[in-house]
């Protein structure tokens, strides 16, 4: 809008807030999510709002999917009042890829209070996107006050223990961990014994050449532990995939795009479709960030992966609502 | 003259001890006024304020969350002694400490926010 980069991340916001216009226009800009490509082996994430500007060419692989996160459905602070708005558009960025991905991953916080007319809310609005499956795992906002029962009941049919999962794509093996029940005073996200055990058994018949690609709501690595964002005991589930060539972790919960690469394994965190939290120790806590209109998009995302066989190393490229 | 000394010294003892009667019980007089008055734990920014509350056997707590995310209060012993629902923007959560003892909770979703309750 300001003749910025499209896909820039913008921090350097004041703290002085915008009005209620403001935030209107700029809820139209918000949700995004990210495009997941896999090309011979290689996994590369872009913005979806990247996307018009790639050369189709460049964006096809053996296996592409869409990964959303924390829509927070209910929130309505100033931040972004309209949080159904930029999951939207979100959709709409997903309906408009020249390759509709196989299905979408959502990084959890579906819901802001776990309430059941949030799910159905953000149920009703994934419909309309042209992917028809999504795998969920469950963010700490959506298993407020029932241990989780509700998510389960509606999105953990399948999993195990207090819902994880794994499948299999096109050759590439999908692991959706739990880390946000059974939270300690003082601690981090957590996966527990029993899940690591389901977890070294799932991996355990799998041949090293295959390409995992891991989903879970807190950080598996440690982005900033004095916020809680990190997982306890996520160094034990990364040392079951230590002898796998290509492995790919994709979280939320942090409201922005970070990466890094640690020997075999690419960390990933995506972008909100709802609000941007400030960068870690940015600010005193990590509430949401309010921005002003102009910059929100650019602060929302959605991940695009895609998969490439034949090479040893997955890549995540993020890009923004722009 | 040295009695002088003797006299000199014990009235600035005495007057030392008076001083420190004095304060002791303005110390003791604020204590008390915080057993009775400050009754309210504020959630803002992603903590609770006071993080540590003094009450008397008897007093009840209430919790108001002032953050625009919501939080919980919830005691870290087993079983609990405390555990709210999810407090929204504005919501309040009130608990009677009926048990003198030190009472540690954090927010379950966001569990590096811890605070505590001492009951005299």
């Amino acid at each position: 809008m300001s003749g910025k980069k499209k896909d820039e991340i913008i921090y350097d916001h004041n703290n002085d807030g915008i009005d209620r216009r403001g935030f209107l226009k700029c809820m139209a800009w918000a949700g995004t999510g990210a495009f997941c490509v896999i090309q011979g082996g290689v996994l590369k994430s872009y913005a979806l709002s990247r996307m018009p500007e790639m050369n189709p060419k460049d964006t096809m692989g053996e296996l592409s999917f869409v990964q959303i996160s924390d829509s927070h459905m209910g929130f309505n602070k100033p931040a972004n009042p309209d949080v159904a708005a930029t999951l939207k558009v979100a959709v709409d960025k997903i309906n408009a890829l020249p390759t509709a991905p196989e299905f979408m991953l959502h990084t959890g916080d579906i819901s802001h209070l776990s309430k059941p007319e949030e799910f159905d809310t953000v149920d009703q609005i994934l419909k309309g996107a042209r992917p028809k499956d999504v795998f969920y795992v469950p963010g700490e906002h959506d298993v407020l006050n029932d241990d989780g029962k509700q998510f389960l009941e509606r999105y953990g049919k399948a999993s195990k223990g207090t819902g994880w999962y794994s499948f299999d794509k096109k050759g590439v093996h999908f692991i959706g961990l739990v880390n946000v029940m059974n939270l300690k005073a003082g601690g981090l996200g957590t996966l527990g014994h029993e899940q690591l055990e389901w977890m070294e058994d799932d991996v355990k018949h799998l041949k090293s050449s295959t390409p995992i690609v891991v989903f879970a709501h807190i950080p598996l690595w440690s982005v900033y532990p004095e916020w809680g964002w990190g997982t306890e005991d996520s160094a034990q589930a990364l040392a079951y995939l230590k002898n796998f060539g290509s492995v790919t972790v994709l979280n939320g919960h942090i409201h922005q795009t970070l990466q890094k690469v640690e020997g075999n394994v690419t960390f990933h965190t995506a972008a909100s479709t709802a609000f941007p939290q400030p960068q870690p120790g940015k600010a005193d806590s990590p509430g949401p960030m309010k921005v002003p209109a102009e910059q929100l998009r650019s602060v929302l995302g959605i991940t695009d992966v895609h998969y490439v066989q034949g090479q040893h190393a997955l890549a995540v490229v993020d890009s923004t609502l722009n | 003259m040295r009695r002088s000394v003797f006299v000199v010294i014990g009235s600035a003892l005495l007057a030392i001890a008076f001083v420190m009667s004095v304060e002791g019980h303005r110390g003791f007089a604020l204590r008390a006024q915080d057993k009775t008055s400050t009754t309210e734990v504020r959630i803002d920014n992603f903590s609770f304020g006071p993080a540590a509350l003094t009450v008397g056997v008897g007093t009840t707590v209430t919790w108001i969350n002032r953050d625009d995310i919501p939080h919980t209060v919830v005691s870290t012993d087993d079983p609990k002694t405390f555990k709210s629902k999810v407090l929204d923007t504005d919501e309040k959560f009130s608990f009677t400490f009926t048990k003198a003892g030190t009472f540690p909770y954090f927010c379950s979703i966001h569990p590096k926010m811890t605070g505590k309750v001492i009951v005299q």
